[in-house]
């Protein structure tokens, strides 16, 4: 008898669904689910393959940072995070992740009711649902949160992130206000295992997490990152319910960080044009993240999103767009 | 993937029990149930010992079981005939879930029948390494044994993973040989496939009669799954039992390291059927 050679696993990624409709109490038009793949990335003939979302970035201030050419597309529109995110919206983005960076104490430093209000207008002025992300800095974040979250009940939104050394805030806002978290471990899958049994010795559902183990680009340690998102999928796959979760994958910050994306032609000739260049860089980090397991993408630049959102529909052999709810 | 512990506190040797089984009584039951699911149990194994003989007292009991878990069982009987009314009851109560047939030894005339009976009602089957010689004494006979139960049970159409071997487990306290015998007979027993079949034992067996019961049952526990054990019926309940097979899980690359890896195994356990499903 020669046996299957099909791989079936025991265990499943979760599902995570981020907005609410009216019907679940929010006001989103729609809704994404991520993950609840039970095998590897597009082997369908295996299990069940989650569909990717790729959400665009936005900021509760304009992006000082961002190269030109990164601008270029968005225009004036980088001066109010509405239209921004219409914009994103326009371009092919499932959904949208605001960071408020002009919250973090050298960007601005604005104030738990500002950052508030940005996230109320946003959610006013776009359908999709909603990726808010904190400062990163842990003081900060845990000044804003309690207001953003309540500024957003209701809209199962899904906010980042917790650490080993800081989750208690946010984890007790999201539980009140019944949003989504982000567990933030730096490459390490067992701080990942460890964030999500912190969050849940509180209580808090590890069905309701999305694991970021953090992201860096192509040709700056991608291959750490990548083995750890495979490593803990696995032994999510395998049955591990602390690493069954899906992943979320920050990627456009890392990109555009890197030489590789901000240098010009000018400075470095052989490298070849910046304006091909750069979002060819960004969608470079994203597919690999797409194949080591990722489940939701953060991109800056609408060609990157279109190359991974081709990669996505062509290895799953069909079109995949937002789960319309 | 975890390894499968099989909760053996639903005995008829149990005073509470044999007396839950005479008179029906199905709160002392549904009470075994709970803390064995709370010890983190993948099944629970269904035994009348010597309360009753009767057929209609063992779907008694094995439906009063099923009824009260979401775990697979395994049935635990003396003859084919009782397996046969515990598996009606069963498939009666729960449908599809999963079952193992504990036990069957290698003895024709009692393989043959189990194995009718695993195929009909798809069970997994436990297959202990004895014959009509009675139990193995060496490594050779335990994997002879072994080999012979594998071989039929694979040619009546089961799968590596629906195949338990149990090289018997014998009494330090009478036997002190025999342990060195048993793992060696586990690391052979696990190169017969690829993958291989699930190799169990009944863990208590080791510690009969002996002063330090726990302690030496968590140590050869342990023991056993470093030669490569995946499965033990014994006692779920015991808490010092379950961090020691935690930390083996860990140590043997089963689990993903993480600090709080104590919590992550305790709140797994009563979390429902994981490994049983594997």
């Amino acid at each position: 008898m020669v046996p299957d050679a099909k791989k079936t696993w025991g265990g499943k990624v979760n599902s995570v669904t981020i907005g609410a409709t009216p019907a679940a109490g929010g006001t989103r038009a729609f809704t994404v689910t991520i993950g609840g793949s039970a095998t590897l990335p597009f082997l369908d003939f295996e299990g069940t393959c989650g569909q990717p979302a790729v959400a665009m970035e936005i900021c509760d201030t304009y992006p000082q940072e961002w190269p030109d050419l990164l601008r270029e597309p968005f225009g004036d529109a980088l001066q109010d995070p509405v239209r921004w995110a219409r914009k994103c919206l326009e371009m092919g983005a499932d959904l949208i992740c605001l960071r408020l960076d002009g919250c973090h104490p050298d960007h601005g430093n604005r104030s738990p009711a500002e950052a508030a209000q940005t996230v109320k207008q946003v959610l006013q002025g776009v359908p999709a649902p909603l990726i808010i992300w904190g400062t990163g800095n842990a003081d900060k974040d845990n000044e804003i949160f309690p207001a953003v979250a309540e500024a957003a009940a209701g809209e199962n939104c899904l906010i980042g992130s917790i650490t080993e050394d800081n989750y208690k805030t946010l984890v007790a806002v999201c539980t009140a206000y019944k949003h989504k978290i982000i567990a933030e471990s730096p490459c390490d899958v067992n701080m990942a295992k460890q964030v999500n049994i912190l969050a849940q010795d509180m209580g808090f559902p590890v069905e309701n997490i999305v694991i970021y183990p953090t992201c860096a680009a192509l040709g700056y340690g991608l291959e750490y990152i990548y083995s750890v998102m495979e490593r803990g999928r696995l032994a999510g796959l395998k049955g591990d319910r602390m690493l069954a979760q899906p992943i979320i994958c920050d990627i456009g910050i890392e990109a555009w960080g890197v030489k590789e994306a901000r240098v010009s032609e000018a400075e470095i000739p052989d490298w070849g044009p910046q304006r091909q260049r750069a979002p060819l860089w960004e969608a470079s980090t994203a597919l690999a993240c797409l194949l080591a397991g990722g489940d939701l993408f953060i991109l800056r630049h609408p060609e990157a999103v279109q190359s991974l959102k081709k990669s996505i529909a062509e290895l799953a052999g069909a079109n995949i767009t937002a789960a319309a709810a | 993937m975890g390894i499968i512990l099989i909760g053996e506190r639903i005995n008829g040797s149990f005073k509470d029990v044999g007396r839950a089984i005479q008179e029906h009584d199905k709160t002392v039951i549904k009470d075994r149930v709970t803390k064995q699911e709370a010890g983190g149990a993948d099944y629970l194994d269904v035994n009348m010992g010597a309360a009753s003989r009767k057929l209609e007292d063992y779907a008694w009991l094995v439906q009063a079981v099923a009824e009260a878990t979401a775990l697979p069982l395994s049935l635990d009987c003396p003859r084919a005939d009782m397996f046969r009314v515990g598996l009606k009851a069963y498939r009666e109560t729960v449908g599809e879930r999963s079952v193992i047939l504990n036990s069957t030894t290698a003895e024709d005339s009692k393989l043959i029948p189990l194995l009718e009976l695993a195929v009909e009602f798809k069970a997994r089957i436990m297959g202990v390494v004895m014959d009509e010689r009675g139990s193995p004494q060496d490594v050779d006979r335990r994997l002879e044994l072994g080999g012979k139960i594998f071989a039929a049970a694979t040619e009546a159409g089961l799968s590596p993973a629906d195949i338990f071997l149990d090289p018997i487990v014998m009494p330090v306290k009478f036997m002190q040989d025999q342990p060195k015998h048993i793992l060696n007979a586990i690391q052979q027993l696990t190169t017969l496939s690829d993958p291989p079949c699930h190799i169990s034992i009944g863990l208590s067996n080791i510690s009969s009669k002996a002063e330090e019961r726990k302690l030496i049952n968590r140590t050869f526990m342990v023991m056993a799954l470093a030669m490569g054990l995946d499965a033990a019926i014994l006692d779920v309940c015991d808490e010092e039992m379950r961090q020691s097979v935690a930390t083996a899980e860990l140590l043997l690359g089963m689990e993903i390291y993480s600090d709080g890896y104590l919590k992550a195994y305790r709140q797994r356990a009563g979390s429902g059927p994981v490994a049983a499903a594997a």
